[in-house]
């Protein structure tokens, strides 16, 4: 498999703080790994280096061989990397449908004048536009909820709508930034099968995540950050033995 | 748009069209600045209401239409109508320059520049460094406008020119909040950041935001300087912004229906309160805080769900031809 994410000596810092120091790892095509750590290790700085949230200092950030180093987000959405917010960014006040359709934006042209003047062919995208957008609801689970508010969806069913957002954008890689936080073993079991899903179709997956027992199910591949920098990666099986890994979490025993 | 509101929009037209049997020359006159400002709000309320931009000078955008206008006409002799999509233009292009640089700056900041922008605006008015502007005289002689063969010059025939431009913006503006753009700049205003993160081009829609805002004011003050054939820059002071502020703010921002009484208050409660004479403005000013005090959100908020969703095609039958 190729690989569809390249970090290399990625490094980032903030005033003082090495947020992000020399990490490399790879995203092969049709994968799902996870980025885990403690606390400020790093992984959300990593995820929004990725997204063009925060420009490198140093290194070189790949996305099927073109870099995206200095970019602007929108752009990289453009190239099909999408991603979700830690803390859910929705629009709040506007309905389940049209946050989805923001997702599609990227794939319509409608401009100003189509506004104003209302082309057929404006009004051929919008229908398209909104039968994909109805479909990615439908995908996360989230069918019949088109005219809620979204602020007015339970934390899961946000987190689903994130993703909807984020699928709508025809993404090959899509980065969720903690999917499971706030969410209950039931609904996390859920995102485990919409993840197997996700990949079904041909979507490259990374995240960040605590709970370890969906890392564990989810994910192929681990990489793990502690203070900024890559200490293992490998396969779940590995990063449960990985001595470094117990002891990042743990703590080291005094001797 | 709802069936109220159509409703509501048509029997407004319908007492418009009819109050030239009822109304004297003063109150025609009255609605014509009603239709003025409306037009000014509306502009406004794409950048602040729409966009979530905050933008206290807008005085800036309708003095560069009103002045683009004014020197067409008189130096070039270009009738005031020919010349209103291009001061449009030209207010749209002045708003894309200046707001460039500093359309980054989030809500407070953004607004201490646009009130910057305003001034400036005035002063060079004033100052007139490449002697077109006529300084503080302003300019005069602007010609009366007119349509198909009709001259426009009294109160009932401004009355026309100006609420069918504002009818015209009104259908046009809907059109917009419920399009691909309209979605854009309400994604903006929602959260800057997940609307980049959701692939919209944020930098972009706030510059066309506020260009498309201002080319609108700019065809507002067109039709000001063709209803005065006088203008001035005393016409486009700060206090101009704040009250064209206050009304997409006061009716509701984002809200069109909002935003058009807004305007309608703002204009006419100090025309009914002249009894009071010097204590009007004392009576509008408490009027103003009690609103802000008790409906924030402005008199005819923004309802949610604003965009209706389009009918999803039914399977097969999407493509047929009509």
């Amino acid at each position: 498999m190729s690989a569809l994410l390249e970090l290399r000596g990625v490094s980032k810092s903030f005033g003082g703080l090495a947020a992000v120091s020399n990490v490399s790892f790879d995203v092969a095509a049709g994968s799902v790994v996870g980025l885990i750590g403690p606390n400020g290790a790093g992984k959300t700085t990593t995820f929004n280096l990725i997204t063009g949230n925060h420009r490198a200092d140093r290194g070189s950030i790949a996305f099927e061989g073109r870099s995206l180093v200095g970019l602007r987000t929108h752009r990289i959405v453009s190239f099909g990397v999408a991603r979700t917010f830690q803390n859910i960014r929705l629009f709040q006040q506007l309905t389940v449908l049209e946050n989805v359709l923001a997702g599609r934006h990227c794939r319509t042209r409608a401009g100003l004048l189509s506004a104003l003047l209302r082309p057929p062919r404006a009004a051929r995208e919008e229908r398209e536009a909104v039968a994909r957008s109805s479909a990615e609801l439908e995908f996360v689970g989230l069918r019949g909820r088109d005219l809620d508010l979204a602020r007015n969806l339970s934390h899961g069913d946000q987190r689903r709508l994130e993703i909807a957002r984020a699928l709508a954008a025809d993404p090959k890689l899509l980065v969720l930034d903690e999917p499971a936080g706030g969410m209950n073993e039931h609904e996390t079991d859920e995102l485990v099968g919409l993840v197997g899903r996700m990949r079904g179709r041909g979507i490259t997956v990374l995240l960040i995540e605590h709970d370890m027992s969906l890392v564990m199910r989810a994910c192929e591949r681990i990489v793990v950050l502690e203070y900024g920098e890559k200490i293992a990666e490998g396969t779940p099986a590995e990063i449960r033995a990985n001595r470094k890994v117990i002891e990042a979490y743990l703590g080291t025993e005094e001797t | 748009m709802g069936r109220r509101l159509a409703v509501a929009y048509v029997a407004g037209a319908a007492l418009l069209a009819a109050s030239p049997l009822v109304l004297d020359a003063y109150w025609l006159d009255v609605l014509n600045n009603v239709g003025l400002y409306v037009l000014l709000a509306l502009s406004l309320n794409v950048i602040l209401g729409d966009a979530g931009l905050f933008n206290m000078g807008q005085a800036a955008f309708y003095a560069v239409g009103a002045y683009t206008a004014a020197v067409l006409n008189t130096r070039l002799g270009v009738p005031i109508l020919w010349a209103l999509p291009v001061s449009g233009l030209v207010a749209a292009l002045f708003a894309a320059l200046v707001a460039r640089p500093v359309v980054h700056l989030r809500g407070d900041y953004l607004l201490i520049v646009t009130i910057g922008v305003g001034e400036i605006v005035r002063i060079a008015l004033v100052n007139d460094p490449l002697g077109l502007t006529g300084g503080a005289n302003g300019i005069f002689g602007i010609a009366r406008p007119s349509l198909l063969g009709l001259r426009i010059r009294r109160p009932e025939e401004f009355l026309y020119l100006i609420w069918g431009f504002v009818a015209v913006t009104v259908v046009l503006f809907h059109r917009l909040e419920r399009s691909r753009f309209g979605r854009a700049l309400a994604y903006l205003r929602e959260d800057a950041v997940a609307a980049e993160g959701s692939g919209v081009n944020t930098a972009r829609y706030r510059l066309l935001a506020f260009a498309l805002g201002a080319g609108w004011a700019g065809m507002a003050g067109s039709l000001y300087a063709a209803k005065m054939t006088i203008i001035s820059p005393e016409s486009f002071s700060f206090w101009e912004s704040v009250l064209v502020f206050l009304m997409v703010i006061l009716g509701g921002s984002g809200s069109i229906p909002g935003v058009i009484l807004g305007a309608a208050l703002v204009v006419v409660l100090p025309e009914v309160f002249r009894g009071f004479a010097s204590a009007r403005m004392l009576v509008f000013g408490f009027l103003m805080m009690v609103m802000m005090v008790v409906r924030p959100q402005g008199i005819l908020p923004l309802r949610a769900p604003r965009f209706r969703v389009p009918e999803a095609p039914e399977p097969g039958a999407a493509e047929t031809p009509r």
